[in-house]
């Protein structure tokens, strides 16, 4: 009896095709896999080669980053022409940080902005004790310095000389502007702007019919209207709605208007958390015999606030988009110093550079945040996952 | 010992202050009176203002005549004409930028949506890139970019752009051709509904006969050959009483057609591109959240690739597309008011900005600007409740 039965032996596979694997794979996959799909990349391939080519010549290749005036970006040699005069924004960037902001003053801003870093920076430490109430007064903290820095304390009067030479005089918000401005509003705007629309949202949540009307009256309210009619409010009738004598700073009646509106706003979003939190929370709350404050402090928010942290970033990125809009109301936020620029006789002509300059710098900086916004997303997801 | 528990027992006693009812008839008196005084307050302030200041309340300056002109009127107006009238051409205004650019920015929306799920790696790249872009962007640095592009840095009349020979483009705006309606145009429009009420009773007619017999009938196709051939041959019979003026250029500037100024064009481009990406976003997440296996499952009862998106896809996708959709519409609405930056005269930049300049009258002008677009919101909002309760999957 022979111990050999033949057994079945498979060949070995063949290997795929080689029109599925590799580059020509992914390219038949992606890009040709119908007539339809490779017109259509071919359509799309031809689109980007008339935009792409050109754009980047106009924005790095042609385009003429040295020199000293207009003279320089009117005559360019032969190979040069048609490109972008970044000398222009190069001339302005301290225009676009400081706005009008006087020149022997700067060094203040400067100093706001390395204390706020400082101020800031232990956060970024992960085991600092006391790491959550260190950053809600370093939060509260940072506009206060800022605004006094920018602000200083000695107010002269015009007729002495020290008004126009002293290291500490005081500089009118009509003088602040640029980026730092943008960024002292978006600021406070957001660190103001979340607690109270937590407190209207709670508002809207509760049982109590005339708050929650009173919540929702004012949330439709500021959310049925544009922001630049809140400005234009906020700067045309808060003189007349405070008793004579009383005067809100131009930048203060700004910051209120911005504020506000966007608190409405947050505050639909933070509500959208609160109705995503199971009833059993609350009453588990209650059963544990916490008060109202200590349950919604303790149990409920950080668990809606979890939630809905995407919501609350894109709000935040709203507010900074929207700071753009105090422009209109003669303020010289980033953009408003972008205009002030594009409107400098010496370099007139060349606004497109700007705006391209402020285009890259909104994108970045909003683009950051939205990223930002995802990992922190990804970190803080814990066990709702299933 | 079994413990009774009787239903309706009156609750253990407490003090006043302890009682849960009782606290909250404390704190919505306080807010109630809190609000009040602080209206009061305000109101008061207000009125000792104003009489200082000696401007009179009331909206009998509306009748005035304004005195200034405005560039872009869709009806009759002149600088004799009242306050009132201004207002309402800077709402015509408003209302015309919104619902142009709520049609073109859907159609675009739409587009970069599905294309951002397209199966071509290309196309939903350049769709992720449009999208990230545009949206990252302040609207305002936008719509201050198009109006540098397509106002300010435009050559003049004698270069402008040829557009396939019928609209121009220049630095005095985008010159387009006109419609002439001539004697015997009202039969074409006759013609249009005749054939909307027709192809809506073929409809019904067609679907009474597929639940009855199973025969389908093109009913697409139908309607799509009445409502462009009926209006056609109304224009032929009467001779064609409609046709096109097209601009032309004589001597410094285009004569005839039509032309759209340039603050209209850029805050238009600027509007649809910004609400696009937007709109895009949403309808990918649209589309996404209908879960794979309703594709699956339309194919299991045998349709085919169109109708499984025409009759299963789309109207699920729509009822998560179209909250959000709509506030986009009233972003876009609300969004034209940035018109004022590039003096486009919408509601807000004649009424807030001029005649509130002009007359002084602040509360006036900005209740009645803010009372419009609030009135514009809670509308679109109330029939969005509708829609969606309409909508809503009918559920056991």
């Amino acid at each position: 009896m022979s111990t050999a039965t033949a057994s079945f032996q498979p060949k070995p596979s063949l290997p795929p095709p080689a029109a599925t694997v590799g580059v020509v794979g992914w390219l038949r996959a992606n890009l040709f896999s119908s007539w339809a799909n490779a017109a259509l990349t071919l359509l799309a391939l031809y689109v980007l080669w008339k935009v792409i080519p050109p754009a980047i010549d106009w924005l790095i290749t042609n385009a003429i980053w040295t020199g000293e005036s207009t003279s320089d970006c009117k005559n360019p040699d032969e190979t040069r022409k048609g490109g972008a005069c970044w000398i222009y924004v190069q001339a302005w960037i301290p225009g676009y940080i400081y706005g009008l902001y006087p020149y022997d003053l700067r060094w203040r801003i400067d100093l706001a902005g390395v204390l706020s870093v400082l101020i800031m920076a232990p956060l970024f430490f992960k085991k600092m004790p006391y790491r959550a109430t260190y950053g809600m007064i370093a939060i509260i903290l940072v506009p206060i310095v800022a605004a006094l820095l920018f602000n200083g304390w000695y107010d002269f009067a015009p007729s002495d000389p020290r008004a126009s030479s002293h290291p500490w005089r005081t500089v009118e918000t009509s003088k602040w502007g640029g980026m730092s401005l943008t960024l002292l509003i978006a600021w406070v705007g957001i660190g103001a702007s979340l607690p109270i629309g937590i407190v209207l949202a709670l508002g809207r949540r509760s049982k109590m019919p005339i708050v929650s009307a009173l919540c929702v009256g004012f949330i439709e309210l500021w959310r049925g209207v544009p922001l630049i009619t809140v400005l234009f409010m906020s700067s045309v009738m808060l003189p007349l709605f405070l008793p004579e004598g009383v005067n809100f700073d131009k930048l203060m009646r700004a910051l209120i208007g911005v504020t506000l509106f966007s608190a409405a706003y947050l505050a639909e979003v933070v509500r959208g958390g609160l109705q995503a939190i199971p009833r059993g929370q609350f009453e588990a709350a209650s059963a544990l015999g916490l008060n109202y404050p200590k349950s919604m402090a303790l149990i409920v928010l950080p668990q809606a606030l979890k939630i809905v942290i995407p919501g609350i970033v894109n709000s935040f990125i709203g507010l900074f988009k929207d700071t753009t809009l105090v422009a209109v109301i003669g303020m010289f936020d980033f953009l408003g110093a972008i205009q002030l620029g594009n409107a400098d006789p010496k370099w007139l002509g060349y606004a497109v550079e700007g705006y391209v300059f402020a285009a890259i710098l909104y994108f970045i900086c909003c683009f950051s945040m939205s990223r930002y916004s995802l990992a922190l997303e990804r970190k803080l997801q814990t066990g709702h996952k299933r | 010992m079994a413990v009774q528990i009787r239903g309706g027992a009156a609750p253990p006693s407490v003090a006043v202050w302890n009682d849960p009812r009782a606290r909250a008839i404390f704190f919505q008196a306080m807010a109630l009176v809190l609000v009040i005084a602080f209206g009061w307050y305000i109101f008061h302030n207000t009125y000792t203002n104003l009489e200082k200041r000696g401007i009179a309340s009331g909206f009998a300056y509306l009748n005035s005549t304004a005195g200034f002109g405005i560039i872009m009127h869709l009806i009759p107006y002149s600088e004799e004409s009242s306050y009132g009238r201004a207002m309402l051409v800077g709402l015509l205004n408003t209302l015309v930028v919104a619902a142009i650019g709520v049609v073109f920015a859907t159609v675009l929306g739409f587009i970069i949506g599905i294309a951002r799920l397209s199966r071509n790696w290309l196309i939903a790249r350049i769709a992720y890139v449009y999208i990230e872009v545009i949206r990252n962007i302040p609207l305002l640095l936008q719509i201050f970019f198009w109006y540098q592009l397509l106002g300010k840095s435009l050559p003049g009349p004698r270069q402008s752009f040829n557009i396939l020979d019928i609209a121009f483009l220049n630095n005095r705006g985008l010159y387009v051709p006109a419609p002439v309606f001539e004697e015997g145009f009202w039969e074409i429009p006759v013609g249009f509904v005749i054939a909307c009420v027709a192809s809506y009773f073929i409809h019904r007619w067609a679907r009474k006969r597929q639940e009855l017999t199973g025969q389908q009938f093109p009913i697409f196709l139908t309607t799509l050959g009445l409502i462009v051939a009926i209006p056609f041959i109304a224009a032929i019979i009467t001779g064609m009483p409609l046709h096109w003026e097209i601009p032309a250029l004589r001597g410094f500037n285009f004569q005839g057609g039509m032309v759209l100024i340039p603050e209209f064009v850029s805050l238009l481009f600027a509007l649809i591109i910004y609400t696009a990406a937007f709109i895009g976003e949403i309808v990918r997440s649209g589309i996404m959240a209908i879960s794979h296996g309703q594709t699956e499952a339309s194919y299991a009862l045998g349709l085919r690739p169109g109708p499984t998106l025409r009759l299963v896809i789309i109207p699920q996708a729509m009822r998560v597309i179209i909250p959000p959709l709509t506030s986009q519409y009233l972003n876009l609405t609300k969004n034209s008011s940035l018109a004022t930056a590039i003096a486009y005269p919408d509601l807000v930049a004649v009424f807030s900005g001029t005649v509130l300049n002009q007359t002084g009258q602040a509360v006036e002008c900005m209740a009645i600007t803010m009372g419009v677009y609030l009135t514009i919101s809670l509308l679109t909002s109330m029939f969005m409740n509708w829609f969606n309760a309409k909508v809503a999957l009918k559920e056991r």
